[in-house]
Order: C-alpha cells, then structure tokens, then sequence
C-alpha cells in the first residue's frame, strides 16, 4: 500500500537528480538565449550608439581622437600637488585636475566620517538637548542642495574674512583673508623633500605594526615627524603682503575651503543618518548585557555597540564615499578647478565634446571603482565571521 | 571569440541602417522656411549683446543681427526662435544643427575656423580682452599686475590669451576660473580678484549695470588681445553661408550709402544712385542670387537699421553703455568696418 503512495516530488526518486536540481537546470536552460538575446540587443545599441557619432562626426568634420592630449594646454590651472604651467599638455592638466579633484574629496569624506560619528552617537544620547541639537543640524543640512549650500559658504567666506589688503596676520607668518589662508612653509627643494616625505611614511607605517599601543604608536610619530618637517629645512618661505594682497607661502584657498566645508556638512549629515540606523540596529539585549557586565555607556558603545553595527553601517557607508566624490563636482560652481572644470575648459579650447566628457567620465569612473574595492576589503573585515 | 563576432555582426547590420545625413546645399534655409523660424543661438544674458526683458522679449547688438536674418528670409524681423547659449555649449549647439546661427560675441579664431567645421560669416564687433580693478594710485598698466589673482569666465579664448599675455612678459598671476559671469563678477566685486578679465565690451556693459561704486574701478587701457566677434554657421551649406555673410555686408554698406531705416523709403522712390537702389530693393535683383526676395535687403534696413543704428541702439550714445564707435567705426571715418561692394 505504501508504494503506491506518490512521494512529494521535492525529494525525488532514491538514485535519481532531485527533482528540484532538474527544475533549477530546465530554467537555466530556458534562460540562456534570453540571456543572449540582451546581450545581443545591448551590443547592437551600443555599436549602434557608437557608429552614428563616429560617423556623424566624420559627416561635420570634427577632428576626434585623443591626439589631442599631448598637446600644449595653454591655461592656467590656480592650485594643486601636480606641478603645472600654461605650456604643459593636456594630459597633465586632466591629472591635475584628477589631483584637485582628491584634494577636496579625501579631507571631505575624513571629515564628514567624523561629523557622522559623532551626530549619529549624538542622536542616541539620553540628553534629550543633545539629540534635538543633533537632529536639527541633520535636518537642516540635509534638506537644502548642496549646491546651494556651497555657494552660500563661499559667499559668506568672501564677505565675512577681510578683504586681501586688510588680511589679519598672525606674527607675519599667517595671514587669513577673503583670499584664503596663507602661512609659512618650509622650503625644500627635490630630494631632500622626497627624503623627509619617505621618513613621514615610514614612521607611521612603523607606528601600526606596534602591538597594543597603534594609537599612541601614531601620535608619537607624527610628534616626531611634526619635528622634523618644522626644525630640519633651513629656509622658510613667508607670506608677504604685496602690492597685489599676499604672495609666498603655502596656501589654502578660500574657494577649496568652501567645498570641503560645504561637502563635509552634507555628506557629514547624511553619514549621522547611517551611524544612526547602524547603532539601532544592534539589538537592545547587547546594550542590557554589557549593563549587567558593569560596562559604562562609553565602554559598551565603543567596544559592544559600534563594532557590531559596522556590519549595517559600511555598505550605505560605501555609497556615501562615492557619492561625496561625485558631488565635488559641484567645485566650478566656485571656481575650484577640479577635473570637470578642467575637463570643461580643454572642452571649450580644443572643441572634442566626447572626448573631454570621456575623460572626465573615465577618472571618476577609476576612482569610485578604486574606493569600491577598498571598502569592500573593510566591509569583508566587518561582516560577521562564524567560529 | 563569440563577443567579436557578435560585433561584427552587429557592426556590419548597423552600416547597413545608418546613413550619414550629409546636408545638400540649401538645406539649412529650407529648413527654416518649412519652420518659419530662423533659430538663433544668443547669449544667456549679456547686457548690450543680448538679453531678455520680463516679457521675454529680445534685445541687443547680437539679438539685432538674428532680426536681420529674420528679415532677409521671411520679411519679418520677428520670426526668430531664440536660444541662449552659454560659453561652453555654444559651438556644440551650432555643430549639431540645434541652432541654424550662432550670434553670440563669438571670436573668430583659426582652429575655431578650421577644426570645428564651422564658418564666420564676418565680424560685427572688432573687441580685445581688457582687465578692469579697483582704482589705486599708481596703478595704470596691465604691466603692473604681477602677482595678481585674476578672474576669469570659462570656456572662452580669454583664458589662453590671458596666460600668453602674462607669459610673455614674465608676470605671475593666479587665475580664478568660474563657468558662470555671474559668479566671477561676485567674486570680483567681493575682492577675491585683483582683477577680472574679458572683452572690453563685457567689461563696459558689466561696469554699466552691476557696479553701483562706479568710480572706484577703472577698465587698463591696454586690450591684450584681437577679438573679432561674429555671426558663425555651420560648414557645407553655402547659401546659407551667404545669407548670413550678406545680411551683415548688407548694414555696413547701407551705413557707407547713408541709408537708414527713416529715410529708405524716400530713398527707394527717389534716389538716383544705383549703389542705393540696390539696398531698396528698387535697382537689380540681388535677391535671387541668395534664393531671397528682391526686397531681402530693404526689409533688413527698414525692420532693424543699418549698422550704425543697431550700434547706436544698443551699444553707443543712444544706450546706456555710450560705447565710442573706435575701431568698429566705417573705414572711411577711421574704423576698420569695410564691405565688399554690393553689386
């Protein structure tokens, strides 16, 4: 009697493929000329895409290629590391571009990451004033554009900081104005630079690999390094207040001043967000235990609470990284030249459109897949790993 | 192995689709006919050169050129369909056949000429580049501006021409690069510039309308560079290039013959010289050369002006710009404005 009972096919014959492997291999079988036909269809749009304009251009005349790029660039780029003049190619106007672009963004994702900490614990806290404060700042910045919020610092920058011939100065050495900061900087021509640069590195690096003591490890390196950069170089270059406001020095300007301030808020809050929904979302029995292990509140946060919320945290922490290099974008608005102000002004000397958008297209592309893969090194490092 | 051949596949079945759409001759003014429209690419807002009131109406130098145009094809100044465009945009919109005229203080530069597969049709303003600071004493020459920051518009030739100048005399500069005039001039005004440069006639127009201390600012004598500004077209349709060529050779020879929008009526029916009869429309048929009307020339003077009145109305003493004529005055009274003979 009990033969003749039909099995739940879910299990299957004794010695056969399980009828739910038979399922899941028919359905893949069935999907591969699907899957072909996209991929047939996406190939098709894009050599489709792609011949219209070569061809469209060709019809118009319009030089294309990047040939362009070795050519002299013949602008004038206002800061950054890479060295530049109006007589370099264009490729090293682009890398210079791509440079400024990293100048804004690093320090702003440093920033906002700490802004983020320390609003998101904010808006946990038992004081209530605190979390209200917390909670307004996060409003606040988060629902005005950025744009917005960028030109408003840059516009109070200029109107607030004295004019270039009324700098304050502190000493002669620093001198602060609706210009920027400028201050003293040593002087240190080619290799003893790199010297003292691979010293810097190498102190720190030394610094992680102390057992135990990393935190105390790197401060005394960079008290050590701090030394060094202030007493070796023999030569100071001084700000002077000139005919034209202040030459010499080192200098920050006011224009990268306002988008770092302007990109670190926003992104800063949006970060408050994510440290918040990740702390909320350990359960409260972590919280209750490490009470019942006479933990304080700050103990149980730093080694019970926030270790385990990274899992949540990292992955929308990822995206907002990328989204704060994106947004730098936003930097012609104030006339900082990162590499779409750059991109754009090449655009409008030389007159390759796809070009220059490709190249710009191409750097955030690179950095973004760069920061993709970093983080997901941390992100493997936070997950929950079973022993 | 099977991607490049997917590729190939659909390479050659995509050469079979797309056909290049090359523009026979005359196809850009049939075009315009059909819409009833010349569209005209213009500046976003450029007090003297092009802006819009309230209302949305157009005015300005450049705004009168895209009238003429109206006027020689249609006979109605009016029939123009206005786009702005800024710096950056401006030759893309006119390469990809958005615009069917680019009237926009363009400079007319040899690789602008050559690589981009445009053409001027003329130039209607002779500018140079100019620097305009604050008043100090002792401060007269672009010479003196070493170790200025200096800022400047994107995405026009103010930037190389900057950066030779400068080069070529040994000066140091910072440049401060913003892609809207709007935000330049904030940051000009607020003193985060020594100096803000472009052409003269911007400086001018922007000393004019936005700077209410007037008197605390001088524009530097010298202009560093040649700026001639003009109508541009895209290569490959002649006639059009003509049309547009014409229309402005037409307003500095009505200029030269005394013939103005006020008197050509009484010019047609009276005048003996053949050279204006020709501009009235009265004397041989020029218009039929251009596929226009034989009244193509005289419904430009009579609706828009000669080059003078459009010059006096929007830039010189009948504006509040008050602009001298200078170099952009008739060859025969110590400018270089000049026309081939329309005859």
């Amino acid at each position: 009697m009990m033969s003749d009972v039909e099995m739940p096919s879910i299990v299957g014959t004794a010695g056969a493929v399980p009828a739910f492997k038979r399922q899941r291999t028919a359905y893949r079988a069935r999907s591969v000329p699907l899957q072909v036909l996209v991929v047939v269809l996406t190939v098709l749009f894009a050599g489709w895409i792609i011949h219209n304009a070569a061809n469209n251009l060709a019809a118009r005349h319009i030089a294309s290629g990047f040939g362009f790029l070795t050519d002299a660039a013949g602008f004038a780029i206002s800061e950054g590391f890479v060295p530049y003049d109006a007589q370099s190619s264009y490729l090293v106007a682009f890398a210079a571009g791509a440079a400024n672009t990293l100048r804004a963004a690093v320090p702003a994702i440093i920033v906002a990451s700490l802004i983020g900490l320390t609003l998101g614990v904010a808006q946990i806290s038992r004081h209530a004033l605190l979390r209200l404060i917390a909670k307004s700042v996060v409003d606040l910045l988060r629902n005005i554009p950025l744009l917005v919020q960028l030109l408003v610092w840059y516009i109070a920058l200029l109107e607030f900081l004295p004019r270039v011939d009324s700098a304050y100065s502190w000493a002669g050495v620093i001198y602060l104005s609706n210009g920027g900061l400028a201050f003293a900087a040593p002087v240190l021509d080619g290799p003893h630079r790199i010297g003292l640069v691979v010293a810097t590195i190498a102190l720190f690096v030394g610094a992680l690999f102390v057992p135990r003591h990393r935190l105390k490890a790197s401060a005394a390196a960079a008290a050590v390094s701090a030394a060094i950069w202030l007493f070796i170089p023999s030569q100071w270059d001084v700000p002077q207040a000139g005919f034209f406001g202040i030459s010499g020095g080192a200098s920050i300007s006011v224009e990268w001043l306002s988008l770092v301030a302007a990109l670190s808020l926003y992104s800063g809050v949006y970060c408050a967000e994510i440290v918040r929904a990740g702390l909320m979302a350990v359960r409260r029995g972590q919280w209750e235990a490490a009470h019942a292990l006479n933990l304080t509140r700050g103990q149980t946060l730093r080694k019970i609470i926030i270790p385990q919320s990274l899992r949540v945290i990292v992955p929308p922490y990822t995206s907002l990284v990328m989204n704060t290099l994106k947004n730098s974008s936003l930097a012609v608005a104030v006339g900082y030249p990162d590499i779409v102000s750059i991109g754009t002004t090449s655009l409008n000397q030389t007159g390759q459109a796809i070009e220059c958008i490709a190249v710009i297209a191409a750097v955030y592309l690179s950095l973004n897949i760069i920061t993709a893969s970093i983080m997901g090194v941390i992100n493997r490092r936070a997950q929950l790993r079973e022993r | 192995m099977k991607i490049s051949t997917m590729l190939m596949l659909g390479a050659s079945a995509l050469c079979a689709m797309a056909s290049a759409g090359t523009a026979h001759a005359g196809a850009t003014l049939d075009a315009i006919t059909k819409n009833g429209l010349v569209t005209c690419g213009v500046h976003t807002g450029n007090p003297g050169f092009a802006t819009a009131d309230s209302a949305g109406n157009w005015a300005g130098f450049d705004v009168d050129y895209c009238r003429a145009l109206a006027a020689a094809v249609f006979g109605d100044a009016s029939k123009v369909k206005y786009v702005p465009t800024s710096g950056q945009t401006r030759l893309t919109a006119l390469q990809s056949g958005e615009i069917d005229v680019l009237a926009r203080n363009t400079t007319w530069t040899f690789t602008r000429d050559t690589s981009l597969n445009l053409l001027w049709a003329g130039v209607n303003f002779y500018d140079g580049q100019a620097f305009i600071t604050v008043k100090k004493p002792g401060l007269e020459s672009v010479k003196q501006l070493d170790g200025a920051t200096v800022c400047v518009d994107s995405g026009s030739t103010t930037e190389k021409n900057l950066a030779d100048y400068f080069k070529a005399r040994g000066l140091k500069y910072t440049a401060v690069v913003f892609d809207q005039p709007e935000a330049s001039h904030q940051a000009f005004l607020n003193g985060r510039c020594n100096v803000y440069t472009n052409d003269f006639t911007s400086l001018a127009s922007f000393l004019t309308t936005e700077v209410t201390d007037k008197e605390g600012y001088q524009i530097l004598p010298e202009l560093i560079s040649k700026e001639p500004l003009g109508p541009a077209v895209r290569r490959g349709d002649d006639d059009w290039f003509a049309i547009a060529r014409w229309t402005l050779n037409v307003m500095i020879e009505a200029e030269e013959d005394g013939v103005t929008s006020e008197n050509i009526d009484s010019l047609k029916a009276s005048s003996d010289d053949p050279a204006v009869l020709r501009i009235t429309g009265a004397g041989d048929d020029l218009g039929k050369f251009l596929g226009l009307d034989q009244n193509w020339s005289y419904n430009v003077i009579k609706q828009v002006g000669n080059y003078g009145e459009v010059f006096d109305r929007n830039l010189g003493s009948k504006s509040s710009f008050n602009l001298a004529r200078g170099r952009n005055a008739l060859w025969s009274e110590g400018g270089i404005l000049y026309a081939p003979p329309l005859r």
